[in-house]
């Protein structure tokens, strides 16, 4: 692992006993699911060897793309029977290297299973398997009139596997709520091959609410290979309304207020100067760059309904003082208002390398919160700007590193992990859609008591008694030793 | 019986170390409503949480609030009402259909999972609720979750511990997200529909985009059948869904529009506390389906027990019913048809023997119940907590 050796993040030693037992391992996987869904080959196996947490990067020791749900079984039971650890992968866009593998471990991706099973409209769900992609789901219901709600911005890319072990979210959540609030059901495979099946097509759980635990679980529990999901009508119609404001302190005082009014919008967007003028730069949106932030509100219904939201919040901003309010009257004007907004990851690539953070604080904080990431930004000297949904409290800081410069890596790390802590000291947490995987594991003391982690951890035992599935994930490499170090010690490299 | 009152965490963490040691099997109890649903417990102690209240903090613009759990609902929506908001979820008042006293309590509605007829439209208790801290059965304080709306960081056991009844450890705060109160609200009648045309109605304007926050069906009654539809939001906006409603029924009969506030809210009150049953005489169960098999599985289910009364909320999807209570209760023609059909059924009401000889909860395969066991034991390791109320059968 070159790549990770420089950095921060350690990855437990590779089981030398298991890499020593390759062939028999490929074989048993092979024996398992067919050789035509085994990838052994080095050259291949490269394909897999990180996620869009590119930094760190493993190959695994096998990869297998299984066809059925069978499979899958069979899959994970070759896998135990040698005690090697398996990652679970749906698209591999996970940005806290949650599908990263390690050199003695096999990768089950659900990419083949990409069907669509059933869809009953009249009782408004969908059914899936789990490899198909996000934007495929919406698409499948779409000229029925409904879509999927949860629109994380990789929807071209990411699958529903994904979705599901992440519990991501998307633009809409503030109204539509993100991943778990819209899952009624899952098929997975447990790591000693049961097949078990949570909820479906009803709207509550008989007994504990173990879908409701498995979402967000990222991959920890068993590999998800089918999924019955909520649908919804299409609204009638959306529009956004784009406002500028003389400082971040004004700009959050106007959420605040448009929240308190009674008017709930389906997105409401934040974005600060350096943002602002990246992304102008990038997708010439028409975004006006003298202001200190930038509120993109976004309201739905019909055209009576939306203007007269759209008339309440501008009546709320003229309170505030805007330098600039700027409703769409068209969807070409809706389209070019979201442009900058949605380029903001790609104007960033642009100038520099950069790491893409994923805190949460109440909202009340922000603009003491984003004065601190200011400072900190001067101490660390890497710059840094920010997009947040403002709604829901979920703030994006993307700082700007230089990958080539030795050391700047490892210093917007630090940054990043001292930006985390500010959101949970403010009250909110460490990750709002990305979820855990290796790059928070260290920072969840932060957050959570052993205690706290320790309840966490048993629920793992439960499903995974083993520890074999995505091991040195989500939990501080430390706390979690003992557990997957318990029925395989690992073995010194030869 | 002995009843604890503890004051806080640390107090309660104390205690229930105590009864585990000295294996104790301890009754928890919030405001003591819904505590003859699921199997009796049979307990040498009781842990109240009367003694934990209070609102811990509340952020309207933030549109959270961090409760104890022994604090009344009441109290929770009477300072929610103050700023113009409320629970999305509308939890359910069940001291009238259970014939219980008491006082509902915030904890009491998490920890038995009640949701109400928004349940379509924003939710259910466990998806407003967004952090929890409890003491579990080994006395551990255990916090989860937080008190901002989008959260990832580790595993989500704010679900897992809402609708567990008390069996994973004493719920002593939880955290929800809250929405505003909607300035209107205006119910469509459409009357003297059959049960399947009564769902297909409800369906269709689920699948509609104009919002529609309560879709449920009164099968009997003095005025005949009803078919019922809430709509909420800005006043022109209510107008204007009402009307788009009514077009797009037209097949179904031409509905009436209520917009007397305080006559829809009791009505949606009525529904939601399954007022109907309440105070008459038979076993209530509580059926979550399909919406579209509702009505057939409800036809099928007749033929086997003559006077099986049905009212439908959640569209469809869920379906209470009033049997008359004797033998089982229908116990086995109903889970016999669920069998076919898919879903799941709770017997909410019945004497204290029949819930002892009656599987309660549905009973779960083999594997499934095997992770809620581990749950259990990993929880409550000896055992103490409402020892038996969840499982299948006494
Ligand atoms: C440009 C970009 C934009 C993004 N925008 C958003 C956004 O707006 N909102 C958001 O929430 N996220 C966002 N993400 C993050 C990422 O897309 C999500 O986390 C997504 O859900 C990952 O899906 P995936 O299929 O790629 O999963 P992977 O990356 O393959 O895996 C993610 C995790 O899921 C587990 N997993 C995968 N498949 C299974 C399975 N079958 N069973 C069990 N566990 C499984 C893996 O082990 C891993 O822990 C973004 C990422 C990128 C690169």
């Amino acid at each position: 692992m070159p790549a990770a050796a420089a950095t921060l993040i350690e990855m437990p030693r590779p089981d030398a006993t298991v890499i020593a037992r390759r062939a028999e391992i490929v074989a048993a996987l092979e024996a398992a699911a067919g050789a035509e869904n085994v990838i052994s080959q080095p050259a291949e196996t490269l394909a897999y060897e990180c996620d869009a947490l590119a930094a760190y990067r493993c190959p695994p020791l096998a990869v297998v793309l299984p066809r059925t749900t069978e499979q899958v079984s069979a899959v994970l039971k070759a896998c135990r029977r040698f005690a090697v650890p398996v990652v679970p992968r749906g698209s591999g866009t996970s940005l806290a290297g949650g599908a990263l593998p390690t050199a003695d471990s096999v990768v089950v991706g659900v990419s083949r299973l990409n069907r669509v099973l059933e869809i009953d409209l009249a009782n408004r769900f969908i059914r899936v398997e789990a490899g198909i992609t996000n934007l495929a789901v919406s698409e499948a219901v779409a000229d029925d009139g409904f879509f999927y709600a949860p629109d994380p911005s990789s929807q071209l890319a990411c699958a529903i596997a994904g979705n599901v072990a992440m519990n991501s979210g998307g633009a809409h959540c503030l109204k539509y709520g993100v991943t778990t609030n819209n899952l009624l059901g899952v098929r997975m495979v447990l790591m000693n091959g049961d097949i078990v099946e949570l909820g479906g097509p009803h709207l509550d759980p008989a007994g504990y609410d173990l879908i409701g635990v498995v979402c967000g679980s990222e991959g920890q529990f068993g590999v998800v290979t089918e999924a019955v999901l909520r649908i919804l009508p299409k609204p009638e119609g959306a529009r956004p309304i784009l406002m500028g404001f003389a400082s971040n302190a004004i700009a959050g005082a106007c959420v605040a207020d448009i929240v308190k009014s009674g008017v709930l919008p389906v997105a409401m967007e934040f974005m600060d100067r350096p943002a602002v003028i990246a992304c102008e730069n990038f997708a010439h949106a028409g975004y006006p760059t003298d202001v200190a932030a930038l509120l993109i509100v976004e309201v739905e219904g019909s055209p009576a309904e939306i203007d007269e939201q759209l008339a309440r919040i501008r009546e709320i901003a003229a309170r505030h003082e805007p330098q600039i309010v700027r409703e769409s009257r068209s969807a070409v004007q809706s389209d070019l208002i979201w442009k900058g907004r949605k380029a903001a990851f790609g104007a960033m690539g642009q100038l520099a390398d950069y790491m893409c953070m994923d805190g949460v604080i109440p909202t009340s904080r922000l603009p003491g919160v984003l004065a601190r990431v200011d400072e900190m930004s001067a101490e660390y000297g890497l710059k840094v700007a920010n997009v947040f949904h403002a709604g829901d409290g979920n703030l994006h800081p993307l700082i700007l590193y230089d990958a080539n410069k030795p050391g700047d890596q490892e210093k917007c790390e630090a940054f990043g992990a001292d930006i985390l802590r500010l959101c949970v000291e403010v009250g909110g947490c460490l990750t709002g859609e990305h979820g855990v995987g290796i790059e928070k594991r260290e920072l969840m003391v932060h957050q959570y008591s052993p205690a706290d982690l320790e309840y966490q951890m048993r629920v793992k035992d439960v499903f995974d008694p083993d520890w074999l599935l995505n091991p040195a994930k989500v939990f501080p490499i430390a706390a979690s030793h003992a557990r997957r170090t318990r029925n395989h010690p690992p073995q010194a490299a030869p | 019986m002995k009843v604890h009152a503890p004051a806080g965490e640390t107090e309660l963490a104390d205690l229930v170390r105590h009864l585990a040691a000295t294996g104790t099997p301890v009754e928890v109890a919030g405001g003591r409503t819904r505590l003859g649903l699921g199997h009796p417990v049979e307990a040498m102690a009781r842990i109240t949480t009367a003694a934990m209240t209070g609102i811990t903090l509340y952020e309207p613009a933030a549109l959270t609030i961090v409760v104890r759990a022994g604090t009344p609902l009441a109290e929770v929506e009477a300072a929610l009402a103050a700023e113009g908001q409320h629970l999305p979820f509308e939890p359910a008042d069940h001291r009238a259909l259970l014939g219980s006293r008491g006082t509902p309590t915030i904890g009491g509605a998490y920890a038995t999972g009640v949701s109400g007829p928004r349940r379509v439209q924003a939710g259910a208790c466990r998806d407003c609720a967004i952090g929890v801290r409890l003491v579990s059965g080994a006395g551990d304080v255990v916090a989860n979750g937080g008190r901002v709306m989008k959260n990832v960081t580790g595993y989500d056991l704010v679900k897992l511990i809402c609708g567990s009844f008390g069996t994973l450890g004493v719920v002593t705060e939880i955290a929800f997200k809250v929405l505003p109160r909607p300035e209107m609200s205006a119910t469509l009648t459409l009357a003297g529909l059959d049960e399947a045309r009564a769902v297909a109605a409800l369906s269709r304007a689920l699948a509609s985009p104009y919002g529609v926050s309560g879709a449920a069906h009164l099968a009997g009654g003095g005025d005949g059948p009803l078919t019922l539809l809430r709509i909420e939001g800005f006043a022109a906006s209510v107008d204007y869904r009402a009307a788009r409603l009514r077009e797009l029924l037209a097949a179904f009969g031409e509905a009436t529009v209520d917009t007397d506030q305080v006559a829809v809210a009791a009505g949606w009150r009525r529904l939601r506390d399954v007022e109907v049953f309440a105070g008459r005489p038979g076993a209530v169960w509580r059926l979550s389906v399909k919406p579209t098999d509702a009505p057939l599985l409800v036809g099928e289910l007749r033929r086997r027990l003559a006077d099986t009364q049905a009212l439908y909320d959640w569209g469809g999807g869920l379906v209470w019913l009033l049997v008359a209570e004797e033998g089982d209760c229908g116990a086995a023609a109903i889970r016999g048809l669920l069998a076919r059909f898919g879903g799941h059924a709770t017997l909410v009401r019945a004497g204290q023997a029949t819930r002892r000889s009656v599987a309660v909860f549905e009973p779960q395969a083999p594997g499934i119940a095997a992770l809620a066991d581990g749950l259990r034991r990993r929880f409550d390791p000896s055992g103490i907590l409402n020892p038996g109320r969840m499982a299948a059968v006494a």
